[in-house]
């Protein structure tokens, strides 16, 4: 089966199992014939993380069964193929929300350990592994494993944010967070340029959730222009208003499926400086409070399926980094302004604390999303002087977004890569868990 | 009311639980594994929010069958609707070379699912109530070379309901026999199909519906129908001749 992340590039096949019971898992592993194996669920990272080129994949999407939940806590254990929309839909009517979600509804909870996701609440609590107190996994030996903070802590640090390289979640446990229903409050304010975000930034640490588009086409002045939101969960019961994406899908119907609008040349500088410009002058100067439902506060993409494919057929790439100072963010949106190739949707906000160490993504500073249509080797060159940008600054690149990086700039962005293979080596010494990007990154045995 | 999926690791009787749980029915799930039907009562359970038990049941345990049904009865109450979902397709030239394949096909899909459903219909008869769904199969409608021992077991226990419907009518039992075509589970992963494969999702809204309209037999999708009467059609000297 030919399988791709959700920019659609690159395109691996990769022989594909599909278990419906843990029984067919362990099947699958022990029937790979000396083949190497990795578990690919909804395929919401970007690049090559869930693709094994050559090699075996586990679909997990049947393993979608919840298991337990205590209504006096909140602790909620599910399979790993369970998405955050199934629980988003069965428990917010019961007052209850996923602690950390990422820009789509649509991964598993497996996925979102697999990356350690992070979300728009980052910097007051973490990411999502801050949340996961147990997992129960299937190592390279075919035992089921059960590891937490106190029983081989060593393969549970591993395995959050472990990429899949550790072996298969099968089952995990999440502290899901109190909510009082679907409302958020949340206030958006026009910003004008990179310092008036970093105002704004500093000054909104109280809202549990920050986030900032931003108009990565403007230059000048207006360099770092955008919306900057920010919100939390409605304290009790309202009525919300319908955000800008649900109004639109509303109008596009069944038209709302970007594999309609698929082509390689309908994003281009042109229509993605007319497309940013709009969306920043759309956008009433100074503040606007609403009440808006957490579909479009979190996962406006989502109205739209398939949005991915208005990239064309060439797929598109996302880069999306974390530096230390504000800086070298100015630096990188020059370097990017001063091209011809534009990024069409960006996002910037501020992370707090770090909380992981091994291959997780998230530590303080500034992180920035950009996603370009993949103009082929310029923007391989353009993405390589911003990780040049972004190792010297002590930044690094989110590996859930990653189609390319090469290995002497991920090993100076992730200096504790060594320590968090020894591990992985020591549950997998015959490398039997691997992936396209573990093996260009140099992470698997053999590679 | 209480539904019994036998089965209930296999997408269809799974999708078929969610189904009837979605309006609220108790739900018991049976499978040789009691952990994994467990695991799909409490999935069941949770996401809406009905009173749903797992339990162990193997077709071929013939001498267990009767007591099962009780300890399913005493769990959930009496049955009000048993769907009987089970069933094996090993590789037909496999089983050609070794006959202890084709006979547990023979056994499960046929004589093990016999089993049941007349353990399940002594109670409903009394009872004078109740809903056996049978899932066959289309492969059932006519022998090939490619699947008999699989078809022949599948249209055997079509025949099977078909009797059985004649004896219950008068007792208001109903029987309905499921043909499905293809149908999105392990049984059919990795085919390649000329005609479309379905969810299991549309094959259980469609039976549940077909069910609670008081069907006798149906094919799901329905355009299987259409095609099945074609194959149907194709006189013995000319189909003997096709390589199916
Ligand atoms: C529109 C959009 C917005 C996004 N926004 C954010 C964001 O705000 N923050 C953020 O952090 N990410 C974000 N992402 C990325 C996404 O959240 C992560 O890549 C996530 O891991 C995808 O989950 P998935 O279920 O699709 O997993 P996949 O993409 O299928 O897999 C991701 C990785 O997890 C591993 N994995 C999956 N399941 C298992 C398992 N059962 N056991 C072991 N390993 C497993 C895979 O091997 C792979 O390495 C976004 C993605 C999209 C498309
Ligand atoms: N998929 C299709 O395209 C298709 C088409 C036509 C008809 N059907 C029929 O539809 C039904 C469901 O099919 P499916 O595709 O969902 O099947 P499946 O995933 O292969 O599941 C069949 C189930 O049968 C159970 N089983 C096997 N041997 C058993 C035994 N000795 N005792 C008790 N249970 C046993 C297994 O459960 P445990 O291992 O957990 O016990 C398994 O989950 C079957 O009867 C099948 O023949 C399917």
């Amino acid at each position: 089966m030919e399988l791709s992340g959700w920019g659609r590039y690159p395109v691996h096949g990769a022989r594909c199992a599909r278990p419906e019971t843990r029984g067919d898992l362990q099947q699958a592993l022990a029937e790979r014939n000396g083949d190497s194996i990795l578990a690919h669920a909804a395929g919401r990272s970007y690049g090559d993380a869930a693709l094994n080129e050559d090699g075996r994949a586990v679909l997990t999407e049947r393993l979608d069964r919840m298991l337990e939940f205590d209504p006096e806590t909140g602790w909620l254990r599910v399979e790993a193929g369970v998405t955050l929309k199934e629980i988003i839909d069965i428990f917010v009517p019961r007052g209850w929300f996923p602690p950390v979600v990422p820009g789509t509804q649509y991964v598993t909870v497996g996925g979102a350990v697999g990356c350690n996701i992070h979300g728009k609440n980052h910097h007051q609590v973490g990411s999502f592994g801050d949340h996961v107190r147990r997992l129960e996994m299937l190592t390279a030996s075919g035992d089921i494993v059960t590891c937490d903070r106190d029983n081989h802590p060593e393969l549970f640090w591993a395995t959050v944010g472990g990429m899949g390289l550790t072996g298969i979640i099968l089952s995990l446990e999440v502290q899901l967070e109190p909510v009082a229903g679907p409302a958020i409050e949340m206030e958006s304010i026009r910003v004008e340029n990179l310092d008036e975000f970093f105002e704004v930034s500093a000054e909104s640490g109280d809202f549990t959730h920050t986030v900032s588009w931003i108009d990565c086409v403007a230059s000048g002045s207006n360099l770092g222009r955008g919306v900057f939101m920010r919100g939390r969960h409605a304290s009790e019961e309202v009525e919300w208003s319908p955000g800008p994406m649900e109004k639109l899908a509303k109008t596009l119907k069944s038209a709302a499926d970007g594999r309609l609008f698929e082509s390689n040349w309908l994003l281009n500088r042109a229509t993605m400086r007319i497309g940013n410009a709009a969306y920043f002058h759309k956008e009433p100067k100074g503040k606007t409070e609403q009440i808006v439902h957490y579909e479009p506060f979190f996962f406006p993409l989502d109205a739209i399926d398939h949005w991915n494919h208005i990239y064309g057929s060439r797929g598109f790439l996302q880069y999306q980094c974390v530096v230390p100072e504000r800086e070298a963010i100015r630096e990188i949106l020059e370097e990017v302004t001063a091209t011809s190739m534009a990024s069409f949707l960006s996002v910037i906000k501020e992370f707090g604390p770090r909380t992981h160490t091994g291959l997780s993504f998230p530590e303080p500073g500034i992180t920035l999303a950009l996603d370009f249509p993949n103009y082929g080797e310029p923007l391989m060159e353009l993405l390589d002087r911003l990780d040049a940008i972004v190792a010297t600054a002590g930044g690094r690149v989110y590996l859930g977004k990653d189609a390319r990086l090469d290995r002497q700039s991920f090993r100076k962005m992730y200096p504790e890569w060594e320590e968090w293979r020894d591990v992985r080596d020591e549950w997998d010494p015959d490398g039997v868990f691997q992936s396209s990007l573990g093996r260009r990154l140099g992470l698997v045995k053999g590679s | 009311m209480s539904v019994l999926l036998l089965g209930a690791t296999s997408p269809i009787a799974e999708a078929i639980g969610h189904r009837y749980a979605s309006q609220g029915h108790a739900i018991y799930a049976a499978s040789r594994d009691a952990d994994e039907a467990e695991a799909v009562a409490s999935d069941i359970a949770l996401r809406h929010d009905v009173e749903a038990a797992g339990g162990h049941f193997d077709a071929l345990e013939f001498d267990r069958h009767d007591d099962f049904v009780d300890e399913v009865e005493s769990a959930v109450g009496p049955v009000d609707v048993a769907v009987v979902a089970f069933g094996v397709m090993p590789d037909q030239k496999e089983s050609q070379e070794n006959f202890k394949l084709a006979r547990r096909t023979i056994e499960v899909n046929y004589t093990g699912a016999a089993s049941l459903c007349e353990a399940l219909a002594r109670r409903m008869i009394d009872r004078e109530t109740g809903a056996i769904v049978g899932i066959s199969s289309v492969a059932g409608d006519r022998g090939r070379q490619s699947n008999y021992f699989y078809g022949s077991a599948k249209g055997a226990f079509r025949l099977y309901l078909q009797g059985l419907r004649n004896r219950c009518f008068e007792h208001d039992v109903q029987v309905l026999c499921v043909k499905p075509g293809f149908v999105d589970t392990p049984m059919t992963f990795g085919m390649e199909t000329a005609i479309p494969i379905v969810s299991p999702e549309d094959v259980a809204d469609s039976v549940v519906r077909a069910q609670q309209k008081g069907k006798d037999t149906m094919y799901v999708p329905w355009f299987w129908a259409w095609i099945m009467l074609i194959i149907k059609s194709i006189p013995e000297p000319i189909f003997k001749r096709l390589s199916l």
